[in-house]
């Protein structure tokens, strides 16, 4: 690994490479063609590409993949958006009436950015991520994947790593990626929990009834909840940590805490006497107090750039694109394995251009044999050039991601033809 | 709506029956008889006038209370429109009869779709008022009213088996306020797409599984306001493509212009003032002149060098309200930044144009107008590390407190505030703090802007923005605002701007004046 430590510096001379010999071309047209069900829909699509120097092109589009592979091998962006599909080609969006051109479908997405965490963590703050506070991603994945298949029946959710210190999800259904701007902001409100900014301590507020969503978002909470809050990040540990719990609280419990904290020093019980505390007020009371809830969720509950779900043109950055700052890969997330998700472990441009440096393996030299006869051999080099490097895997999980919603597509075209046979 | 050159009577008494059979209506078809012209333009400003009240009640209070119900009534009555279907029963000896109640609110809304057809931004409006007129009158119907509305206008909807509603038993109670366990059996339930309720899906008050809500029949009034929505959003855009051929009547054409100039208020986006301030008045002037959110924000700005974009937006705008130019808004955030994180050539590429693009000079070149109250208090919340927002809508109440005593407000007065707060008139507690910040009994206005607060603290203050009123847009208008007596009662439809009275017809003008 250590040959294959990044630099910034390099990346002009790695990009090249990447994209002529690495980037899974035919599996992203694949994706973004939908199976050709919808005309012009690859076509139509906003692509942006941010090039040295930050300087940002906007409404790029192509007709073809290749010509999209062509593009890209010229330009070599160091970042690559994905923005909506419009209602013309946005390269040629100035020759159209103003007005008439409009953004109208693009996949449901979320962005969770672990910066948005640092008035709850206490190991890394900014930019920086490390392996305890990326259990916050861990959760959020969990938390919005089963309400987005379980509550809002999406099956397609792609979850990409975003290359430094967040993850995407692409809701790829065509229903999802038909909502209306007011139907994307009514999913993004319903999946935030954590409301208010610096003015306001108090982030979460649960009141009767507890919706079965808040509940089922528990449940995933509370699997992780001891090992990562109390014990990893120590929110009962110190002073200054104590406090920030407590504020949270109504003013007679946490007096009583108080006391209670002076003598017991381990947090799991302390967390023990704060539960059976809401418990006891919960009977005694009234009026709902959920205030051990409201603290699991406003410590581990998902916080989620609501602006960026909202709008149909919000562009937003491309699975495989390569992160400028940490060389990282933008790769799919493999959820049947989430927990052992390590972003420290998803390759850099650097490691993948010297693993495609090293000599091949004699299988791998027949393989080049057998189809040395064959067409399109410039294709088959490419898709043997990734599969060579650690990218392979991801590409692999790409390709299960895409059989899954031909898959479906495929049903969809079954039923209507039988529907429409049935005289 | 058809316009006919020649005129007739049609108005028979089985025909008005047939027509408005219904004390709410669902507007599906266009009133085709001839009206006079005066009459077009006092239905016309009637509901302009109801939809303002709707809207600035909206922002003054919880839709459901009681006092958002009762000034809403008040104004009803007031400007003679239908709703209490009782109405017909009592037989009212003065004022117009039901069926011209029920013809006025059919008709004028009908003009209201002509003048609010054109833009984007005006059907956006146009139709939240009414979609919120429409949920205040629905809600006032009672059981039997509902069933009844639902049969005249053919709404039907799919209702979930005894089976299905026993299984879910458990999450329909938790789901929603309306539903307890001896409520489910008896009450229907609603399946439809999520995207047929989304007040309900963004609010988390409706069960939701595999892409449906479940809607307890209490909840029904959301599906019924999706489909007026839905209905009324396709009209519009009908209506404007049929708009040429209305326009061309030169008699109607001034007439709509106005009518849709009416529903901004002052944007404050022109000033006279431009240039007059200097970038070292700005610290004192926000100690001074500043509403609380964009204290708030300088504050902020001045002590973490740096605002997220919405931050940015509420008070660039702002400050551009009070008149910076853009090399002056340039200097001022470069010079605040670069004492950051961000050093001269990142501010230069990430935010500049930013900057540039507010001022109309980038994208779309669009010169975007300075917040309004509703806007701050409604849209885009704050979320982690923002500091934009109204203070006193999004903050803790405990925090605004501290605040304000370390802006030595009085105790007594920030427990007026808190007060305000907690009835959750924001505008209102604004206004208690301008009171306070400037010792005086009575601003003698009503604040919906905070560049309003600012212009209005700058002439008590006589500062360098004393002289700076906002521009009129037609110059020949000489009528300058009138003062609102009465400051504690929520923004009335007075607050029209002058430029919609001043062309219109003399009985127009009296319409503005009078409030």
């Amino acid at each position: 690994m250590a040959a294959a430590d990044y630099h910034q510096a390099s990346l002009p001379d790695l990009l090249p490479l990447y994209y002529r010999r690495l980037f899974p071309f035919s599996q992203y047209h694949r994706w973004l063609n939908y199976g050709g069900v919808t005309k012009n829909y690859f076509q139509n699509r906003e692509f942006s590409f941010t090039l040295k120097d930050d300087i940002y092109v906007r409404y790029q589009s192509f007709s073809t993949q290749n010509e999209l592979e062509k593009e890209m091998q010229k330009m070599n962006p160091y970042k690559i958006d994905i923005g909506a599909v419009y209602s013309h080609r946005p390269n040629q969006h100035n020759t159209v009436k103003s007005g008439s051109f409009q953004a109208l479908e693009k996949e449901l997405v979320f962005d969770i950015d672990m910066t948005d965490y640092d008035d709850v963590r206490s190991c890394c703050s900014g930019a920086d991520i490390c392996p305890k506070c990326w259990t916050l991603m861990t959760i959020a994945i969990r938390i919005l994947d089963r309400a987005l298949r379980d509550d809002f029946g999406f099956q397609h959710c792609l979850w990409v790593y975003s290359g430094r210190r967040g993850v995407h999800c692409w809701v790829c259904d065509e229903a999802a990626r038909k909502l209306s701007v007011a139907a994307r902001s009514a999913v993004a409100e319903y999946l935030s929990l954590v409301k208010g900014g610096e003015e306001t301590v108090r982030k979460v507020v649960l009141s009767d009834p507890i919706h079965p969503f808040v509940m089922e978002s528990l449940t995933v909470v509370e699997r992780y909840f001891s090992q990562y809050a109390l014990l990893g990040q120590d929110i009962l540990g110190s002073k200054e940590a104590v406090d920030k719990v407590l504020a949270l609280l109504p003013e007679d419990v946490r007096k009583k805490l108080l006391q209670y904290f002076q003598t017991e020093k381990n947090p799991e019980t302390r967390w023990d006497i704060l539960k059976s505390m809401a418990q006891d007020k919960r009977t005694t009371a009234k009026k709902g107090h959920y205030f051990e809830m409201e603290i699991m969720l406003q410590y581990c509950y998902p916080r989620l750039d609501v602006n960026v779900s909202k709008g149909v043109n919000h562009l937003l950055k491309s699975p495989f694109s390569v992160h400028p700052k940490t060389g990282r890969i933008s790769v799919p997330i493999d959820l049947r394995e989430l927990d052992c998700f390590d972003p420290f472990d998803v390759p850099t441009i650097s490691l993948i251009c010297e693993e495609l440096d090293q000599p091949k393996t004699e299988e791998e030299q027949e393989d080049t044999m057998e189809n040395e006869n064959k067409k399109e051999a410039g294709e088959r080099r490419k898709m043997r050039d990734y599969k060579r490097t650690s990218l392979a895997k991801y590409v692999k999980l790409f390709d299960q991601f895409l059989e899954g919603m031909a898959h479906s597509r495929k049903g969809e075209l079954l039923k209507n033809s039988d529907l429409q046979k049935d005289f | 709506m058809q316009f006919y050159s020649r005129r007739k009577k049609l108005i028979g008494n089985a025909q008005t029956e047939q027509l408005y059979g219904h004390c709410l209506q669902f507007y599906g078809q266009p009133p085709i008889e001839n009206i006079s012209l005066s009459e077009f333009e006092t239905f016309a400003v009637d509901r302009l006038k109801l939809l303002k009240t709707v809207e600035n009640l909206g922002v003054s209070y919880v839709k459901t209370s009681d006092q958002y119900t009762k000034k809403l009534d008040a104004e009803f009555s007031n400007l003679n429109f239908p709703y209490k279907i009782e109405a017909d029963d009592r037989k009212p000896q003065t004022g117009p009869s039901e069926y011209e109640k029920r013809r006025k609110d059919h008709i004028s809304h009908f003009i209201l779709r002509l003048a609010y057809c054109q833009t984007e931004d005006l059907r956006r409006w146009f139709i939240q008022q009414e979609i919120d007129l429409f949920r205040y009158r629905f809600n006032d119907l009672g059981s039997k009213n509902i069933r009844e509305f639902l049969q005249y206008n053919n709404l039907h909807y799919h209702t979930i088996s005894i089976d299905e509603k026993r299984n879910l038993m458990d999450k329909l109670i938790n789901s929603s306020f309306a539903v307890s366990g001896s409520t489910v059996d008896c009450q229907d339930f609603y399946k439809v797409p999520f995207q047929d309720a989304l007040d309900l899906v963004r609010t988390r008050k409706v069960y939701l599984k595999g892409g449906y809500v479940y809607i307890p029949h209490q909840d029904i009034v959301t599906i019924v306001l999706n489909d007026f929505r839905t209905r009324l959003s396709k009209a519009l855009a009908l209506t404007a493509r049929s708009l040429p051929a209305v326009q061309s009547d030169e008699r109607l054409q001034p007439l709509l212009n106005h009518l849709s100039h009416a529903y901004v208020g002052q944007d404050y986006s022109i000033q006279k003032s431009i240039g007059k301030i200097s970038l070292e008045q700005i610290d004192p002037l926000s100690a001074k002149s500043y509403p609380l959110c964009m204290r708030q924000l300088h504050r902020g700005l001045r002590d973490s060098h740096h605002l997220r974009h919405g931050g940015r937006m509420q008070y660039g705008l702002f400050l551009k309200g009070i008149g910076l130019t853009l090399d002056q808004a340039l200097q001022f955030w470069r010079s605040e930044f670069v004492k950051g994180k961000v050093d001269a050539d990142k501010f230069d590429k990430a935010y500049a144009y930013s900057i540039r693009h507010m001022f109309g000079k980038e994208g779309k070149r669009t010169d975007y107008t300075p917040y309004s109250c509703m806007k701050v208090i409604l849209s885009n919340p704050p979320s982690q590390g923002d500091q934009h927002g109204c203070p006193f809508r999004h903050s803790d109440p405990e925090l605004l407190k501290q605040k304000l005593q370390s802006y030595k407000v009085s105790p007594s007065g920030i427990s007026q505030i808190l007060e305000l707060v907690k009835g959750m008139h924001y505008q209102l507690a604004c206004q208690k703090y301008f009171e306070l910040m400037h010792s005086i009994e009575d601003s003698g206005f009503s604040l919906n802007h905070p560049n309003q607060y600012f212009m209005e603290s700058q002439k008590l203050l006589g500062g360098p923005g004393a002289g700076v009123k906002v521009e009129v847009k037609r110059e020949d208008n000489p009528a300058t605002k009138p003062p609102n007596p009465s400051p504690h009662q929520t923004p009335g439809p007075g607050n029209l701007p002058q430029e919609v009275a001043a062309e219109i017809t003399e009985d127009l003008d009296s319409f503005f004046q009078d409030a």
